[in-house]
Order: C-alpha cells, then structure tokens, then sequence
C-alpha cells in the first residue's frame, strides 16, 4: 500500500496498517485486499458492486474493517454491501470512506449498507466520512444504511462525518422487532459552503423495542445541514431523538424532529437545541487562561468527542 | 498585590444611567480576604472588573504593581488571576479531567487530577470522567469549579459566593476546603460571601454595598457591627421608601 492509501485508510478506520481480523478494502472502485476468517466470509456480489459479509451465528469478539478509499478524481463510485449477522453473534464492523480529491472533477462515493442482525446478536458499527486533497472537484459522500433487526438485536452505530466532505446526504432506515435496541450517535462537522443532510426513519414495531437516535453538529463558514429524524412507534416501544446542534459563523442548520405513535403504549421523545457557543462558556474558558479561539476549539472538540 | 484606583462602573437602564461600582479604592495584600455586603451592592461586578470580564468605566487596576486594566481576561488568567464563577457553566462533551486538565495548564496525571477532587470533597473515581452537562447538581458543579482554582494554584484566586448552592454537611467541608488552602497558598484569596463561618477566617473583611466600600478591617474591627447593624431592614427600608 502506498503512503496516501495508508493515511486514508488512518482517517477513515483508525488503521496504522493491514487490520486484524476479516477484511475488505476497496481503493478506487478495486478490490485492494480482502482477508476472512473461520467465522466471517466476504463474498463479493455478481449482480452488482458490492460485497455480502457473512457472520456466522454465535461469532464473538471479532471484527471487520471494509473502508473505501477514493483518490481518483471524477469516480463515482457505488456499492451495495451487506451484513448477514447470525444469531448471538458480537461483532464490531469498521466502515468509512475516505475521499482524497487531487483534480477538478467531482468524486463520488455511494454506499448502499444493508443490515440484517439477528436474533441476540450484537453489533458496534462504526463508520467515518472524510474528504481532503487539493483539488477544485466537488467530495461527495451519500451514506444509505438500512438495518433489520431480529428479536433482542443490539446495534450501536456510530457514524462520524468531520472534515472536508462538500456534500453528502445520509440516510439511516431502521426496523426493530421485540426487544431489539438501536443506538445512533451521529457526528458531524461542515465548514465553507459544505451541505449535509441527515434522515432517520426508525420503526419500532417489536414488544419493547427501543431506539436512541442523537446528532451533534457544528456548522460553520456558510455551510448548511439538515436534520430529519422519524421515529414510529408502533408497539409498546420507547424512543428518543436528539439534535443538538452549534452555529458559528454563518452556519445554517434545519432540525425536523418528528414521532409518530402508533400504539398507546409508545413512549417517544424528541429534544433539539441550536444555537452559537454560549458566551459564558468561552469565557470561564478564557479565565483558565485560554484564548478566545482555543476555548472556542476546546467546546467545539469536546462537543464532537 | 492587588490594587483598585477609583473603580467606576456605570450601566445604562431605561430609568438612565446607573452607577453599580463608585469609585472603588482598595488594596488586597493579606492571604484570605472576605468581601461581604448586601446583595446587589457590587460585590460580583468587582470581581469581574478583576478578571477582566467587565471593564470598568474608569479607575485602575494595578497587579503585583502592573497596571493590568486594558489585559483581556487570558492575559490576566495568565498572570496568575483565577476566578470560579457564582454559577458554573456546563459543557457539553468536556469531562471533569478534561476542565482540570485545561485549569492546570497541561495534561496531568489521573492521581494529581483525583487529588484536587478529593479536596473539595468528590470522590474522583465518581466523577473524572463525568461530562460537565446538565447530569450534575449545581453543588457538584460548584465543587468543580473550586477543584479547578485548586488545580490552577495562582496568586490571586477569587470566587463568587463559594458557598452557594452547597448543602449544609458540604458547607462544613467546604470551610476545611478554604482553610487548607489558606495554609498553603502562596497568594491570595478573595472571597464573596455572606457566611458568618467564611468571614471568620478572614484575615481581612471588606463591606461593599451600594457601590461603596463601606468598611474594611480586621473581623474584631468589621464582625461586630456588621453582624449588630439593621443593615438589611434599612437598605430594604430605603427601596420601600
């Protein structure tokens, strides 16, 4: 792997070099390593771009990391990949996307990620969005996931967009059966005249099913963000959905938080917050002796940690 | 230390201009200075005239004989003037390890950072890596943030009615707190407050009401008035009037 593919992969997977484990890493639309395990099986699809991730039931304790790196100026790249996760399994799965523009022309990256956790399983999903590189073209990222989740599923996704994405659109659908829990904790940060939009759609439809939906976001320079989030409760359910989010700038956001209660017995709760850094804050930084913009870095980080 | 020359500081109302600090003379050189007085006499405005939150409409203000009135609040925070707040922030993401952490300058040990806890009477392990959000109590924010003055262990530390906000059983810890630090400091305390217990282990008390310092001294020269005076029936009695 050469140097710039190995400082993707970093910032998108966390990766210092070829992960442990069950992997899949795809460089410019290419397979550029693949490797699975006893347990885990990755397959790439015939129909279409993509790959299936095959778990085996009860697998515990393993990974896989599937980042993408885009480097190539003008790719527009599309894939569907799927996650079959047996019964009483625990995984952990790194996604991400890493979108080094050195040209003119705009580069695409569209992942297609279809869930189906089943029955006890348990998984920690973990995906980051991330574009850089010194190019003019446009760094586009359009996230769809889609979960299906059996009896008792468990899924905590954390989903983390920072830096130099210009324009993405992310689209998260879920449907819990009984007992199944969703956790979403989504990140992000736009900056210049970058655009992101967020939609949730959450159908809790199982007996004590529960969901957590919650964004934190800062939106600086004239960038404009999004946020709709849709929980359905159409069983003896508990949901909440969160927005929080901070304007600098000449930031914009649009939160629409929205719950529908289909069943007497649904609990759905939704908060949303915007508003610039509170004065008071950056203050009582500054009488610990920080500068006005390194208290402003230091709420800025921590809200996004 | 610290000197105030002719403070003044005046706000505009509806009702037209209101002097809330009037001209202001004082000198703090003693270890652990009380400034009591009644509310809305000015006692929160002078100390953030000190640090540098509010700006004086006129006057001086000398440290260690600098003239530190036109330093932002950082400049002064780095010449050693601390100050916790009569009603802590929150912060959303920031942890208790990470507002010591930034109080003492650069990352310390998880030990160190657990001591200065343990001094205002929290148990670290609780809290270390607690969010500052809305989850804790304003007592527990409180205790915070004298953990972090601790932390910053500066010449000049000020706090705004430390004791407010702090039940009765915290309150007696919160005075073992402020006389182990008068021990040890090596600079000055200045505290605000209204309790009788703080007053009595100060060195020096300053009566500031109305905008004035209307008395200042030893506690055998300023308790005993203070505490015989009908102070608060006739400032009551003049707004009624």
């Amino acid at each position: 792997m050469d140097q710039l593919q190995m400082h993707m992969l970093e910032k998108v997977a966390d990766l210092h070099s070829v992960p442990e484990g069950a992997y899949n890493i795809r460089d410019n639309g290419q397979l550029a390593g693949r490797n699975t395990t006893a347990n885990i099986d990755i397959v790439s699809k015939s129909d279409k771009p993509g790959i299936d991730i095959i778990i085996k039931p009860g697998t515990k304790n393993e990974s896989v990391h599937i980042p993408v790196i885009v480097s190539q100026s003008g790719l527009k790249d599309l894939v569907y990949n799927d996650f079959i996760i047996g019964d009483d399994a625990d995984v952990t799965i790194v996604a991400g996307c890493g979108i080094h523009c050195g040209g003119a022309e705009t580069s695409e990256h569209d992942g297609v990620h279809t869930f189906h956790i089943g029955k006890n399983a348990k998984v920690k999903y973990v995906e980051k969005h991330y574009g850089e590189g010194e190019g003019t073209g446009e760094r586009i990222l359009n996230p769809t996931t889609i979960i299906y989740m059996d009896e008792n599923g468990y899924m905590e996704m954390e989903t983390t967009q920072i830096k130099g994405v210009d324009s993405t659109i992310r689209d998260t659908r879920a449907e819990l059966k009984d007992g199944a829990t969703l956790i979403i904790k989504e990140k992000i940060m736009t900056h210049e005249k970058q655009y992101a939009e967020t939609n949730f759609q959450v159908d809790l439809n199982g007996v004590g099913s529960t969901a957590n939906v919650v964004s934190r976001s800062v939106a600086k320079g004239s960038s404009s963000q999004v946020f709709n989030s849709r929980i359905c409760g159409n069983s003896e359910c508990y949901g909440h959905t969160e927005c929080d989010a901070i304007l600098m700038d000449e930031g914009h956001v649009n939160a629409i938080p929205s719950l529908e209660a289909n069943h007497l017995e649904a609990s759905l709760i939704h908060e949303a917050a915007i508003g610039k850094i509170a004065g008071e804050q950056i203050i009582k930084l500054m009488t610990l002796g920080l500068t006005e913009q390194e208290a402003e870095e230091q709420i800025i980080n921590g809200f996004l940690k | 230390m610290l000197e105030l020359q002719d403070i003044c500081f005046q706000v505009n109302e509806d009702s037209g201009e209101k002097e809330i600090l009037k001209h202001v003379n004082l000198k703090i050189e003693d270890s652990f200075v009380a400034i009591t007085g009644p509310n809305g006499g000015g006692k929160s405005t002078m100390a953030k005239v000190i640090a540098g939150i509010v700006k004086p409409t006129s006057g001086k203000i000398l440290f260690n004989g600098e003239d530190i009135t036109d330093l932002s609040i950082t400049e002064r925070a780095k010449k050693g003037i601390s100050f916790a707040f009569q009603q802590p922030v929150r912060f959303k993401g920031l942890t208790v390890l990470d507002l010591i952490n930034l109080a003492h300058g650069e990352p310390i040990s998880l030990n160190r950072a657990c001591k200065y806890l343990s001094e205002v009477g929290l148990c670290a392990k609780d809290y270390i890596h607690r969010e500052v959000n809305a989850s804790l109590s304003g007592g527990e924010l409180k205790r915070i943030e004298i953990a972090m003055i601790i932390a910053r262990g500066t010449k000049l530390s000020i706090f705004d009615e430390p004791e407010a906000g702090i039940d009765l059983w915290s309150f007696n810890n919160l005075i073992r707190v402020f006389e182990g630090m008068r021990e040890k400091i090596d600079g000055s305390l200045l505290i605000i407050s209204h309790q009788e217990r703080i007053l009595n282990i100060a060195d020096k008390i300053i009566v500031l009401a109305d905008g004035e310092v209307r008395a200042q001294g030893t506690k055998e020269e300023v308790l005993p008035e203070l505490l015989t005076s009908s102070q608060a029936c006739s400032t009551l009695m003049d707004k009624v009037v």
